[in-house]
């Protein structure tokens, strides 16, 4: 147990068959797998764009105007429009995964699957609301 | 080594997932729909400074924003040794992106902390 398995390119003993980097496109079951996967990008996106924004907050009026305007540019309005569904797809896939990651028991039961998800909807709603509220202008 | 480090990254992955599940389609869609496309008014910049000069403020977004570095750097490593068969990389995959989370994280400890 001292040395920890890892990854032999071209290992000598095993036949391996060499498998495409587009493996998961030709099943819809793989291809949602990736997608679900590939979100990660789009939270990365977003907390880099939360970044920029508060860069731009903190140089100044023009700046942020600046922001703003970049914004409203048809590449970040194309970007936007790619990430936003993917973000959705992360939480709606992120609230039904919840249940199978954290089971928690109420004098012994189970609470039920479908409990915890309403659960995380009804949170979400209300956090996004708040926001809007908060942050909306 | 490994076995204190993958349940710790697994934490910050979930920790991370969960936030952003629940905030990132509305900061999402406010900063890069609603306000571009005029639905809602933007805030003027001194409305935002005046809400991201609290305390509570400065930590939800440093949270916020640390945590959701972090998932991307779990979740987008697996990604490209799962999906797109780089496991020859691991280690300069493993760095980069757990190395761009860390970098993320004090560039917006930084931001925060400058904004006056």
């Amino acid at each position: 147990m001292t040395e920890r398995p890892h990854y032999i390119l071209h290992h000598p003993k095993l036949h391996r068959r060499t498998m495409s980097a587009w493996w998961w496109l030709g099943n819809w079951m793989f291809t949602k797998f990736a997608l679900r996967e590939l979100t990660c990008v789009s939270v990365g996106y977003i907390a880099t764009l939360l970044l920029l924004q508060l860069h731009a907050l903190g140089r100044g009026p023009k700046a942020y105007i600046d922001f703003l305007e970049m914004m409203k540019s048809p590449l970040f309005i194309v970007l936007n429009g790619v990430a936003f569904p993917l973000v959705l797809y992360h939480a709606l896939t992120w609230f039904h995964l919840t249940p199978k990651a954290l089971v928690i028991r109420l004098r012994g039961m189970r609470v039920p699957d479908s409990l915890i998800i309403t659960l995380n909807y009804l949170v979400w709603i209300i956090l996004s609301l708040a926001v809007i509220v908060i942050v909306g202008g | 080594m490994a076995r204190i480090m993958t349940p710790f990254f697994w934490s910050l992955f979930s920790a991370g997932g969960a936030l952003t599940a629940l905030l990132f389609p509305v900061h999402l869609f406010l900063m890069g729909v609603a306000h571009p496309l005029g639905w809602i008014d933007a805030p003027t910049r001194n409305a935002l400074l005046g809400l991201v000069r609290h305390p509570i403020t400065r930590l939800y977004l440093f949270c916020l924003i640390s945590l959701a570095l972090f998932h991307w750097a779990h979740r987008f490593r697996y990604t490209l040794y799962d999906c797109f068969n780089l496991k020859n990389l691991t280690t300069t995959i493993k760095y980069t992106c757990y190395g761009g989370a860390l970098f993320g994280t004090c560039v917006a400890g930084y931001l925060l902390l400058i904004l006056d």
